[in-house]
């Protein structure tokens, strides 16, 4: 019998954690709105303050929360080649789905509150504003990837399963564009976005340009072999 | 002498002695209701702090829709030299000493030099109106400012025929203004006006809101108001008024001329190059409330489109 590693050991209380940090935002957003309206008492630790402009600070923490989970789904890669530690792929699907969840969120809050379904207004917005036009692109893509979240899909696509989240890449690289096109003058926050998805897929084109050389050099091919 | 009319005011506005005389106790019990950001048409000036300036209520100058909150005007600005966040001005306003303070007049008029601002103020009764502020960044506010017209404050320096445009220059010193450490713009905040909108009736010297000194996040002590055009048209901490021949090279355009003009005037038919001018977000309205259409001119058209006849809006914007 293969003992139990220390992942699995664990799993009952890093999985809820995770859940917990990822609901975190949404909870603290919906404490705020209660707050806010002077509905029920809400404790001042469990209300994100909302401010005078409340949609768009609600804007600003679901958009924000997305793009973190997105580059937190993208740093998994990465920490697994350095640390050749392979559990942090489990909650990679938990992350990604839940970047979708809140993506949704951010694009409801922008048309139930921030246009109040204006529709003539949305659709102008939709093909006029080149920072919505990213956004929503960039929505529209995370749509496939979440409804082939599933074991049972990724059974069917095989390959294919890899080749589609690839669009990942896209997604995130839309996500920082929409924010930061958007941003009237100080970019201090977009550029911190920016790095670091720079870092992460930098990463990615380094070690695969890497392994192509690897691959080509016919006296470290010779050094590979046992 | 044209009277400008004004009907605006609904008797309903018009606050009664018995709740003026009583109006701590009214505070009092609207504290309950304090936290009412979902709540629109809240009693504003009511919970606003005591008034510390002297002044009378300018009755032309109204506006139908409800005041913001002092917290709100005071509690969310667009003041760089004090942080890019709305939030942080308010924050770190600390910083601003207003007084004492000089303001130097220079340029094509007979009366410059440097002169204490109790001195350039003295002559000038101060009146409250209330204006609508209208951000580039489409979102506005109504708010009770308190000072006094713009064309009485030149009209005391003379200002000679080659007068054709008057530049405000805001402090520079980082000291007081820490965000001015960052170059986010280029520094000191420089903005202008024709010399017939500077001197237009509704151009205004503030030196207060809600009655009460301004706030270093404001603006502290002297701050411009043009109301029909965007708010980054109004300089802040003002220490020099400069009559020029030239148009002044504004802050705004200077970083981005592509989408901050000189002109800045309120206009729902010419779009900021990335975003929608047609519609703003009132502050204070709450989560449900459905966008504004931005009135041309910011509502102020039908006493200032005179002097912008025959101008292409889309050019001089």
């Amino acid at each position: 019998m293969s003992p139990i590693s220390v992942e699995q050991r664990y799993r009952w209380l890093y999985k809820p954690l995770v859940h917990i940090a990822c609901l975190a935002p949404l909870l603290l957003a919906v404490g705020g709105v209660l707050h806010a309206s002077g509905i029920g008492t809400v404790p001042a630790w469990l209300a994100a303050d909302l401010g005078v402009d409340p949609v768009r600070r609600l804007l600003g923490i679901a958009g924000k929360t997305t793009l973190n989970l997105l580059l937190v789904t993208l740093a998994v890669t990465p920490l697994r080649q350095l640390t050749g530690n392979a559990h942090l792929l489990r909650l990679r699907r938990t992350l990604g789905v839940y970047a979708f969840a809140y993506a949704l969120l951010h694009f409801a809050v922008y048309v139930g509150l921030f246009q109040a379904f204006d529709w003539h207004e949305i659709v102008k917005d939709l093909y006029k504003r080149w920072y919505i036009v990213l956004g929503f692109t960039a929505l529209l893509m995370l749509i496939p990837l979440a409804v082939t979240s599933t074991n049972a899909m990724m059974r069917r696509l095989k390959r294919r399963w890899f080749a589609l989240h690839r669009l990942v890449y896209a997604i995130a690289f839309l996500g920082v564009c929409h924010y930061w096109i958007q941003t009237k003058k100080d970019l201090s926050q977009p550029e911190i976005y920016a790095s670091l998805l720079t870092l992460l897929l930098g990463w990615r084109l380094w070690r695969h340009w890497r392994s192509h050389r690897r691959a080509g050099l016919p006296q470290l091919r010779e050094e590979a072999q046992p | 002498m044209l009277i400008h009319k004004c009907d605006d005011i609904r008797p309903s506005e018009i606050t009664s002695e018995a709740v003026y005389r009583n109006r701590r106790s009214v505070v009092a019990g609207l504290l309950g209701a304090s936290a009412a950001v979902a709540f629109p048409g809240r009693p504003a000036r009511a919970a606003a702090p005591v008034p510390n300036l002297k002044y009378t209520v300018n009755r032309q100058y109204q506006v139908a829709d409800p005041l913001n909150t002092w917290e709100e005007i005071t509690g969310y600005n667009n003041y760089y030299e004090l942080g890019t966040s709305k939030t942080d001005p308010a924050a770190n306003a600390g910083t601003l000493k207003p007084r004492p303070w000089t303001v130097e007049i220079a340029g094509e008029c007979e009366v410059r030099g440097r002169f204490n601002l109790e001195d350039i103020l003295k002559p000038h009764p101060l009146e409250e109106r209330v204006y609508r502020l209208r951000c580039v960044e489409a979102w506005s506010m109504v708010i009770p400012w308190t000072g006094f017209p713009m064309k009485d404050f030149l009209a005391a320096f003379k200002p000679n025929s080659k007068a054709k445009y008057v530049e405000f220059t805001t402090l520079h010193d980082p000291r007081q203004l820490p965000g001015q450490l960052d170059n986010v713009l280029e520094w000191p905040y420089v903005e202008g006006l024709r010399i017939d909108e500077a001197t237009h009736p509704l151009a205004f010297m503030v030196v207060g809101v809600y009655g009460r000194e301004l706030p270093g996040q404001n603006g502290a002590p002297l701050r411009t108001m043009a109301p029909w055009k965007y708010g980054f048209k109004n300089g802040k901490s003002i220490v020099k008024v400069r009559f020029t021949e030239k148009q002044p090279a504004n802050t705004w355009a200077i970083a981005n001329a592509r989408e901050y003009g000189f002109y800045a005037n309120v206009n729902p038919t010419v779009d900021h190059p990335r975003w929608s001018q047609a519609t703003e977000r009132r502050i204070g309205g709450g989560l449900f409330a459905k966008r504004v259409p931005t009135q041309m001119f910011n509502g102020y058209a039908d006493q200032v489109a005179g002097m912008y006849a025959g101008m292409d809006l889309r050019r001089y914007f």
